[in-house]
């Protein structure tokens, strides 16, 4: 199970909800099951975000594998100089 | 519109070019001439990518109309190195990354070169305020200032 | 002076040879933007809104259209709707940013286009189009933008980000938010809190080479592009978007490009030069005046930022309030996502409220400038850190060490740290002379750090081992800062072979796979690893044809040196020359690509100690001594690693002590010139004295994070700490000018 934590940005989604549990093997499956669970919340996670997986951040991960016991946060991309 | 024949020479050569009244001295050497290596910034004497030496002065070439500089002795960046050698001042700034972006780098080179003709052994103060009026905005001027001194040891060694 | 925690033995990677294209550039050879002439080439000029706001009533381009020489003058309907397209919201932005449609945001906006066969002849052209306006009232900062019942730039703009939505339209594009914790109790358990409201200033980019592209259509629907920019593909993709044509009929090719600093990473130029040209049938050449990059590019957003922080009696950082406010300029897009996970990341505070607002306004679009958000947000926090050090007494780099980010820290953001470097700088500041240097009368000093996520995304490289055996590195990445050399010495320490053997070049969007822009400090890390991808691959083909050659299995043959080994040494060896010469008998010419979305992006931390002067008479700040360390991870080239931390310092010594936008109240700006818009030159400053920090990234090859954007980042809390160090004055609004420090110095011996 992946430790998913929502920022205070997309708590709008989870009523309020910070962190949940999730089984996915990868990260198109876990934002699939994230929006099983609290609706619309997938195509926000799959249009404007970056998500970091055990500290590391990618972008377009949606076929990154998440490991058992993974920490995942999802962050807002960014635009750089 | 009437253009009119304008004589000079250009890094040791007699070129003739054709210029409107109105054109700049900057844009009659890229345009005519073909001479692209000094740049245009600002257009209003503020950046000294332009700077050319006119007559031995060091001059923003944008600030000039081009039949001003009739009869007139040029140097451009072009003209710095002799026959493949570069100038002493070319070489330091590889050596010592005297640029990034390189727009700057001919105006600098044509201020520093006009520093080290009249003030071989400048300060680091002296060096400072003769490139004010050359703006960077990649290396901070540090990198630039080191050249120019080195440069100024390796002349006065030479 | 470098540290180093592992001597990793490379003979290329950290030496500082000439760079491959600065030869070209000492002696005026190099082909920037401007610099390309084609044959017929025609010139443009871009005809640009007077007024900050206002709605199109007509535009009349006969009389242009009749002029001698004039042979195409273009408005915005020459462009495909977006909007009835159904197209992105963000591309729609784009398309109306590069030319306007029914109404104008700000001064500078385009309106219409036209190309003749002069200079003097286009300017003329350009005059004699005819726009009639509809002046409609203007908002040009947050506090306006945001006040109620301002005026509405989009009509539609409904705030994203606050739950419910809210049922009227307002400038407040959307909100942020970061929250961890209880902030009641953080603050009680404060000894101390500090609260400051900061003003910041739209600054510019402040590239010296103005926007400039050439377009060559041809009448199958093709066109060629040669423009200066920071990512051609992006404009690539940008200008056929605006045009609504296939990227494919578009090639661009990026001229060595005159700075950037995020700011060419968006098209202006592009798809009015290629429809120019269409409707000429020749190419045309549109480069920017300076006052129109400052009118109608870049800049970053001015800001309005409240801070309140509380520490203990120890040092340790309680809480944090953070409440900021981004001028987006006209269309949605401000830094402000960025700001608000920067501004307190680079510490461990275990209760904190951060909330942001992306705010429109009748300036121009902002533009990406340099870690953007973070500088603004770090001018903030810093300053306020520098308080809280002050009230309790404590030295400040100390406090920054009592709560510095580590690895394993839950960073503000969300995520854990991995391996950082933030520490390391802080002690390489605190171990400096400099740090404990003497002042003189009127001086004072101050320290700042700063945060950088830094960046990954797609890059793509080939290298072809040529007949002799050198090498020719391809990238996609338009080199604004060295980047050439740093894949020149990544390729010579993977081959083996000498620096002086490998010529990168950067190739034009049909010779290299697709790249990403040169921006977020990614180009070293992510083409980097691209081109030592492919590097890896061509040495695993020139094993496999050393065995063919020696009738061995693959595993019997080692690369070292630039050669083939055998194992056991039982065959002379095969250099790169001579497995090169016969290539054609082992399998053909050796060439490999390699593409990729980076992964192990490396975040980068920077701490600045900075000395000022301040004259009492005049309020003038001179910068007297600077010392900026940076985590490099590994400086892959030293000399421009350098150059990227002492460029950065340098703007924000502009941004800190004399940069603005300065507006009338009709909304036109005041100083778009380099003479009144004042960047730094090199009598105002000191040497900007540099200590490299390496504190590998491990998830790179060769431990690379990214050195482009952080330097900037604490420059502007640095000197406003050194000024109140100084004077005992806090300035809260930049820049810090002569004006305002002598109104802070009155004001105190009032």
């Amino acid at each position: 199970m992946a430790q998913v934590h929502f920022s205070a940005g997309l708590r709008e989604f989870t009523g309020g909800v910070s962190q949940v549990q999730v089984e996915a093997s990868n990260v198109r499956r876990l934002v699939a099951a994230l929006d099983d669970m609290f609706p619309g919340i997938g195509e926000r996670l799959s249009e404007g975000s970056s998500v970091a997986i055990d500290g590391e951040i990618l972008t377009d991960a949606e076929f990154e594998s998440v490991p058992d016991q993974a920490e995942v946060h999802f962050l807002d991309i960014l635009q750089g100089g | 519109m009437a253009r009119t024949h304008i004589t000079t020479v250009i890094n040791g050569d007699e070129v003739d070019f054709l210029a409107e009244d109105s054109t700049s001295l900057l844009n009659a050497l890229r345009d005519e001439v073909g001479l692209t290596g000094a740049k245009e910034g600002c257009g209003t004497g503020d950046c000294g990518a332009c700077s050319i030496l006119l007559d031995e002065r060091v001059t923003c070439s944008c600030l000039v109309f081009a039949p001003e500089a009739n009869g007139a002795n040029i140097l451009t960046v072009e003209g710095l190195a002799d026959a493949g050698e570069l100038h002493p001042l070319q070489q330091c700034f590889l050596e010592g990354a005297a640029l990034q972006c390189g727009i700057c780098t001919p105006g600098f080179l044509i201020a520093a070169k006009a520093l080290l003709d009249k003030n071989p052994d400048p300060t680091e103060t002296e060096i400072r305020y003769a490139l004010a009026g050359n703006l960077c905005r990649c290396t901070g001027y540090d990198k630039i200032v080191r050249a120019v001194q080195e440069a100024a040891m390796q002349m006065r060694e030479q | 002076m470098a540290i180093t925690e592992e001597n990793p033995g490379y003979k290329w990677v950290g030496t500082r040879p000439i760079r491959p294209d600065g030869l070209d550039k000492v002696t005026g050879k190099a082909q920037f933007g401007a610099d390309l002439t084609l044959p017929g080439m025609l010139f443009g000029k871009v005809v640009r809104s007077p007024h900050a706001h206002a709605r199109i009533l007509s535009i009349d381009t006969s009389a242009a259209e009749s002029m001698l020489g004039v042979k195409a003058v273009i408005t915005g309907s020459d462009f495909p709707d977006l909007v009835a397209n159904g197209a992105h919201p963000m591309a729609i932005d784009v398309s109306h940013n590069a030319i306007a449609r029914d109404k104008v945001l700000y001064e500078g906006h385009v309106v219409a286009a036209v190309a003749a066969t002069t200079r003097e002849l286009a300017e003329a052209a350009a005059k004699a189009v005819e726009v009639s306006y509809e002046v409609l009232p203007h908002v040009l900062t947050v506090d306006e933008a945001m006040a109620d019942n301002a005026p509405l730039l989009h009509e539609g703009m409904i705030t994203k980000g606050v739950d419910p939505a809210p049922d009227q339209p307002s400038n407040i594009a959307s909100r942020i938010v970061h929250e961890r914790g209880d902030l009641e109790q953080g603050f009680g358990e404060a000894e101390v809190v500090v609260e400051r409201e900061f003003t910041t200033k739209p600054v510019h980019q402040g590239y010296i080479e103005p926007h400039a592209a050439v377009a060559d259509a041809n009448s199958d629907g093709r066109a060629n592009i040669w423009c200066s920019s920071q990512g051609h593909f992006q404009m690539r993709a940008d200008t056929a978007s605006v045009l609504g044509v296939s990227q494919g009929t578009l090639k661009v090719t990026a001229a060595e490009i005159g700075g950037g600093f995020g700011g060419k990473t968006v098209i202006y130029l592009e798809p009015i030069a290629v429809r120019l040209s269409q409707r000429a049938g020749r190419p045309v050449k549109l480069v920017m005046d300076r006052d129109e990059v400052f009118r109608a590019t870049g800049p970053t957003s001015g800001t309005r930022i409240k801070v309140k922080m509380g520490v203990s009696n120890d040092g340790k950082l309680t809480a944090a309030e953070v409440w900021m406010a981004f001028e987006a300029g006209a269309y949605a897009g401000s830094p402000v996502g960025a700001a608000g996970m920067t501004v307190i990341a680079a510490y461990d505070i275990p209760h904190f409220l951060v909330e942001g607002y992306d705010v429109v306004c009748n300036k121009p679009r902002v533009a990406a400038y340099r870690a953007p958000g973070a500088p603004m947000a770090a001018f903030a926090v810093e300053s306020v850190l520098d308080e809280l050090a002050r009230s309790i007494g404590m030295d400040p780099i100390d406090l920054r060490l009592a709560n510095a980010a580590v690895e394993g820290t839950q960073a503000s953001y969300g995520p854990k740290f991995p391996r950082i470097g933030f520490v390391e700088t802080l002690e390489a500041i605190k171990e400096h002379p400099n740090y404990t240097a003497e002042l003189g009368p009127n001086q004072g000093r101050g320290v700042a750090a700063g945060f950088w996520f830094n960046a990954g995304m797609n890059s793509s490289a080939t290298v072809h081992i040529n007949e002799n055996g050198t090498a020719t590195v391809v990238t996609g990445s338009p080199d604004i800062g060295g980047s050439r050399q740093s894949m020149a010495l990544m390729a010579a320490e993977e081959l083996g072979i000498p620096y002086e053997s490998i010529k990168p070049v950067v190739a034009d969007t049909e010779t290299v796979g697709f790249t990403d822009v040169t921006g977020g400090s990614r180009v070293t890390l992510a083409t980097g690893a691209a081109v030592v991808d492919a590097c890896r691959i061509v040495i695993e083909d020139l094993r496999a044809r050393a065995a063919k050659t020696w009738d061995v299995e693959v595993d019997q043959v080692e690369w070292v040196d630039g050669q083939a080994q055998h194992v056991d040494g039982s065959q002379p060896p095969l250099s790169l020359d001579a497995l090169a010469a016969k290539s054609g008998r082992t399998g053909g010419p050796i060439s490999a690509n390699a593409s990729l979305n980076a992964r192990g992006v490396g975040a980068a931390f920077s701490t600045q100690v900075c000395d000022v002067e301040v004259d009492p008479e005049t309020g003038v700040t001179r910068v007297v001594r600077y010392l900026t360390a940076q985590d490099a991870g590994r400086a892959i080239s030293p000399d421009y690693v350098e150059g990227q931390m002492q460029g950065g310092v340098v703007q924000g010594i502009g941004w800190g002590l004399n940069e603005e936008y300065v507006h009338d109240q009709n909304g036109n700006m005041e100083n778009p010139s380099f003479l009144d818009y004042r960047m730094p030159v090199a009598s105002d400053l000191p040497m900007i004295e540099c200590c490299i920090v390496e504190v590998p990234n491990p998830a790179h090859p060769y431990g690379v994070r990214g050195v482009g954007e952080v330097g900037i980042v604490p420059p502007m809390a640095a000197l406003g700490n050194a000024i109140k160090d100084a004077t005992g004055v806090r300035l809260t609004d930049l820049p810090m000018t002569p004006i305002k420090v002598l109104e802070a110095l009155n004001e105190q011996s009032d």
